[in-house]
């Protein structure tokens, strides 16, 4: 029972440059930091086109599975070198990069899930963020049990959160509408 | 509440999840704003459970601030002009507890309506003196402050003689991935209102008045300053902390 009602989302508009990038935003890691990878891709709209003023945000775990925050039952734990959060603008080109640690995996309602990392992506045009899941595509019997990518029935859907294998990293490309649109999740 | 928090209960972990507010947000989908035609995915949302990657957030400490970071007034040599406001408020969840030590960044055309970005080039002046961003961490009980000055209203090209009611942009993270919002925060009776599709988007008119701002005169600052108060609510966990609602209500600082 809500007590008070929530505060309406509103887009982030033609010009959210000047306020929300980091310069530190990509960098889940600092660069050089062993076993760090790339996460590439290139946002695109209902026609194709490039979203050349997205914004995309991830939020994952450490490569152990664990939170540094008080709502893990484990403990919050800090992991040496990872903020955990990336943010970055997409470019020219639509296109947008973070580097981090991939996850572990994460303790789920129906056991353990796969590798994942949560992404949000804000633009103008868009009156509230869109929310995707980015796995991992070496991960295929984790895949396979995982309760989300379970839930989505077609397979061609499904395939879209699935990243894939780059030369260091992986891409992962987002379809805000039309030909493979990637699956968004109500959160 | 059958399983309690953070339980582990056979093979699984089940932690308790946040509301869904969907009847407070805009449709993705919403054609008076016409960016949004090519940029709303058509396939209905798919459920996702809250699991611990949805229940937490990056905690972002003071790191992120610089001295001046809430005082947009003074990031440059000179004053900025235009009419000096405070603005602030407290953050709370839906539930009624503060949400404190969180980052509340925002952003904001100058007095004259025109922001500092390469994209808005429309015939009003720049101003030397103004950035327009600032950012600030919600204390211990979930107050922020800024000190700004009032923005502009600006022109834009969605329909014939289209204009933005004078806003600043707020974006706050909250304690968990389902709490981060950005939203932004208006003025009281713009007249510019009912032109506009963002404010329009958003269907429930009481919700719309979540996100105008109230003149607060007990906190202008005399012979310095006007004030504005804005409160935030985020996604709570739909469970009461207080014992009564009156400890949450009173909030005379």
């Amino acid at each position: 029972m809500s007590t008070y009602p929530t505060t309406p989302s509103q887009t982030v508009g033609p010009y959210l440059h000047i306020g929300l990038p980091w310069p530190d935003g990509p960098f889940a890691v600092a660069e050089g930091t062993p076993g760090a990878v790339w996460i590439r891709g290139t946002v695109r709209d209902g026609a194709g086109e490039p979203v050349t003023d997205a914004l995309v945000e991830t939020w994952q775990a450490d490569p152990d599975g664990r939170f540094d925050h008080p709502a893990d039952p484990r403990g919050a734990r800090a992991y040496p070198g990872l903020r955990a959060f990336g943010r970055c603008p997409t470019d020219g080109e639509g296109s947008y990069g973070i580097l981090t640690l991939k996850p572990g995996t994460v303790p789920g309602p129906g056991g353990g899930q796969a590798p994942h990392i949560d992404v949000s992506v804000f633009a103008r045009g868009m009156l509230n963020r869109v929310v995707t899941r980015l796995y991992f595509p070496e991960e295929e019997t984790a895949n396979a049990a995982d309760p989300v990518l379970r839930a989505v029935g077609d397979r061609a859907a499904r395939a879209t959160l699935v990243a894939a294998a780059a030369p260091d990293g992986y891409r992962f490309d987002i379809r805000l509408q039309g030909e493979g649109e990637t699956v968004f999740f109500d959160i | 509440m059958s399983t309690a928090p953070g339980a582990r209960t056979g093979s699984g972990l089940y932690v308790p999840g946040y509301v869904r507010d969907h009847d407070t947000h805009p449709p993705l989908d919403y054609s008076d704003y016409n960016s949004t035609a090519l940029r709303h995915p058509k396939r209905p949302l798919t459920l996702l459970p809250h699991t611990l990657t949805e229940v937490t957030s990056p905690v972002l400490g003071h790191e992120r601030l610089g001295e001046l970071d809430h005082d947009l007034t003074r990031q440059h040599e000179g004053e900025p002009q235009g009419q000096r406001i405070i603005v602030h408020g407290r953050v709370r969840d839906s539930d009624g507890a503060p949400v404190p030590h969180t980052l509340v960044e925002v952003w904001q055309a100058n007095a004259a309506g025109r922001y500092r970005h390469t994209g808005d080039n429309w015939p009003a002046p720049l101003d030397p003196y103004f950035t327009g961003v600032g950012r600030t961490m919600t204390d211990g009980e979930g107050r922020y402050r800024f000190l700004t000055v009032r923005p502009g209203a600006y022109p834009w090209k969605n329909h014939r003689n289209a204009w933005r009611p004078a806003h600043i942009h707020f974006s706050l993270f909250g304690q968990a991935f389902t709490q981060r919002l950005v939203t932004q925060m208006y003025f009281p009776d713009d007249p510019l209102f009912f032109q506009d599709p963002m404010w329009n988007s958003v269907p429930d008119e009481e919700a719309r008045e979540r996100m105008v701002a109230r003149f607060d005169y007990g906190s202008t600052e005399a012979e310095w300053a006007l004030a504005y108060r804005w409160d935030i609510v985020l996604r709570g966990r739909g469970q009461t902390p207080f014992e009564s609602e009156e400890e949450i209500v009173e909030d005379e600082e």
